[in-house]
């Protein structure tokens, strides 16, 4: 979808773009309860903010869609100003053209399905109804429907308003574990047809790899790191991303070897080892799909052996997580069975020295 | 001590199922006096009465006009004090909700001395050529003051418990303020504030202390259904009266509580459906 923007610049005359895709610039302070939010990001394509609850994620949402107002800065969509504090400029969120997905929908409960769309916009109402396959529940209440259902009607209502940008709060996390597969998949492809800049916030590190094509971690209301999902595993800026990731923390003092490896006794005793060079106190990253468990110690190139008893087994699909120590592991559910794993079982986890990171302590 | 115990219960029980036929007695007794004291074809020959059909008239004109008037200046007070925070508002809120404990009495003599032709804005009144005492304006005046709290203190209710969610939908959804509040808010909110105008509708009619002291007891002016029971009573052979009129009162109140449960909306006007307020999601 181009959108067309007449971009005023200070030092040349008004002319009109044409772009191809348009990008949502926010870049604000937002004094909350116990912090202040601030926020500089760029928002092309699909950007997903992930974070704890209490982090300030929904109001990242919030103060783009002009239901909160921050104390500085300037949150513009291409060249359309929607709030400049240093001209004291805030429009309305009526004024803006963002498209809101609640994270429970905020559906009106007193108006059906067709009511709700109309809202926003009358004249593509069934347009949208259709696009979305939610015309047989037209006349259905809200009441009546389903949560995947909820969120198509919720979806298609944000987006017949004809919205520049879409913002979805927490859009998977009102969904049970089955239907929230599907409608992800639903997601994503949608986020792709209608090609808008979207910022997405959730505390579901997976949800917003799997969604989004930049992640940022928002804690106590700063971003700590903003990269692509890849680059968040592959170099996470610090112990609390990486956990945030699904990564292991182990956490331990590092000493650097003559051989160019880093050696790190952890808090429990066990000495692992990293081809990541740092010294002092640090936590070791290790991602619970690197760790492999046996019986007993293969003589492979795995350097990092924690040898303990199994604490419990998780099984998430076809996969399990195993609990060694201080370690996860995620193993097949084949190797489960042909190991025998089950809680108390003696076990050795080990991981390559080549798949570990280490991220400054805290 | 096992015979000691079941002596025990035994009075227990004789003594809990005492107090619910006296408690049911009490308050059940008075209504049906009313119905029997005189036969009933006694009561509805009264109702030809000038008395009972001026009262009757009085009654449903200051009524009506007062609850326009409750609806219509209520509603937005309401709404503003639902919506917004700001400092002293506990204190507003609370001022709004004080006709509701104060003794009628007490009202009727501070409308006497507010809007009275002796009151503060007296002389301002009677500049303009207005006048509010023993007349009917005097009786909406007086209703509108003592019901007038129980309809915006549920409107209050019914406004905070709309999900602000809902709102900021309708916002985001390119609704403005007006909009949003005919469309969203208002439909939301009507159970609580139907509740809240029947309660009010059913202390209206029963309104008595401030009327007789702000606006008299003239027969086919400003003597409502109630002080006509009280003027009537009071004069000879006037019992009967009293009582069609009595009766008469009976069943629009019981018809307004059936109405109410029947919707639903009963429930919705008990304080405790008060929200608490939602904190600031972050």
């Amino acid at each position: 979808m181009g959108a067309i923007a007449a971009v005023r610049d200070p030092g040349r005359p008004a002319r009109v773009e044409l772009s191809a895709v348009a990008t949502l610039s926010t870049r604000f302070e937002l004094p909350l309860r116990s912090f202040v939010l601030e926020l500089e990001l760029d928002v092309e394509g699909t950007v997903a903010i992930v974070g704890p609850s209490g982090a300030g994620k929904t109001s990242v949402l919030r103060s783009v869609a002009g239901l909160a107002r921050p104390s500085s800065g300037r949150i513009a969509l291409d060249a359309d100003v929607w709030f400049d504090a240093a001209k004291g400029m805030f429009r309305k969120p009526d004024e803006r053209r963002v498209g809101l997905v609640f994270q429970e929908y905020a559906l009106f409960p007193h108006m059906n399905v067709r009511e709700n769309v109309a809202f926003a916009g009358k004249a593509r109402a069934d347009e949208y109804l259709e696009r979305f396959r939610i015309s047989h529940l037209a006349t259905a209440r809200p009441a009546e429907l389903s949560g995947g259902e909820r969120q198509r009607v919720a979806l298609a209502r944000a987006l017949a308003r004809d919205p520049g940008v879409l913002l979805l709060d927490e859009p998977l996390s009102a969904l049970d574990a089955h239907t929230k597969i599907a409608v992800r998949g639903e997601l994503q492809e949608l986020l792709r047809e209608f090609g808008l800049p979207t910022l997405l916030v959730t505390h579901d590190y997976e949800d917003a790899a799997s969604l989004a094509d930049m992640v940022g971690v928002l804690v106590d209301g700063k971003l700590r790191q903003l990269a692509s999902p890849q680059e968040l595993v592959a170099h996470p800026a610090d112990g609390f991303v990486a956990s945030f990731t699904g990564a292991n923390l182990l956490r331990g003092t590092a000493r650097k070897r003559e051989d160019d490896l880093t050696q790190i006794e952890l808090e429990g005793g066990e000495i692992v080892y990293s081809t990541d060079h740092a010294e002092g106190l640090v936590d070791v990253v290790v991602y619970p799909w690197d760790v492999s468990v046996g019986r007993q110690h293969q003589p492979d190139s795995a350097m990092n052996v924690i040898e303990g008893r199994v604490r419990s087994v998780v099984h998430i699909g076809n996969r399990a997580r195993v609990r060694i120590g201080p370690v996860t592991a995620e193993v097949t559910e084949a190797s489960v069975e042909k190991l025998g794993l089950a809680p108390g079982s003696v076990v050795v986890a080990s991981f390559k020295a080549t798949g570990t990171r280490l991220v400054p302590y805290g | 001590m096992h015979r000691r115990q079941t002596v025990v219960r035994a009075v227990l029980a004789v003594l809990f199922f005492l107090a619910i036929a006296f408690a049911m007695t009490f308050m059940v007794l008075p209504v049906i006096a009313i119905f029997t004291h005189v036969p009933l074809s006694r009561l509805l020959h009264e109702f030809s009465n000038p008395i009972v059909t001026d009262a009757l008239v009085v009654s449903l004109k200051t009524i009506a006009i007062s609850q326009v008037a409750i609806l219509l200046l209520g509603t937005p007070t309401a709404y503003f004090l639902a919506s917004r925070r700001f400092p002293g508002r506990p204190l507003v809120v609370t001022l709004v909700e004080l006709p509701i404990v104060l003794p009628p009495a007490v009202a009727g003599i501070g409308l006497i001395v507010a809007f009275g032709r002796i009151g503060l804005l007296g002389s301002t009144f009677d500049a303009l050529g207005i006048d509010v005492s023993f007349n009917q304006a005097a009786v909406v005046l007086a209703i509108s003051l003592v019901a007038g709290p129980f309809y915006v203190r549920q409107a209050i209710a019914s406004f905070e418990a709309v999900d602000r969610n809902l709102i900021a939908a309708a916002r985001t959804l390119g609704a403005g303020s007006v909009r949003t509040f005919f469309k969203v808010t208002l439909p939301l909110a009507r159970g609580g504030l139907t509740a809240g105008e029947a309660i009010c509708l059913a202390r209206g009619l029963g309104e008595f202390g401030a009327t007789i002291m702000f606006a008299g007891s003239l027969q086919g002016r400003t003597q409502t259904l109630p002080l006509a029971v009280y003027t009537t009573f009071e004069t000879q052979n006037g019992l009967d009266v009293a009582l069609a009129i009595s009766a008469l009162l009976v069943v629009i109140s019981l018809a307004i509580l059936i109405a109410l449960k029947g919707s639903g909306l009963w429930e919705r006007s008990r304080p405790s459906a008060i929200p608490v307020a939602r904190p600031e999601s972050s």
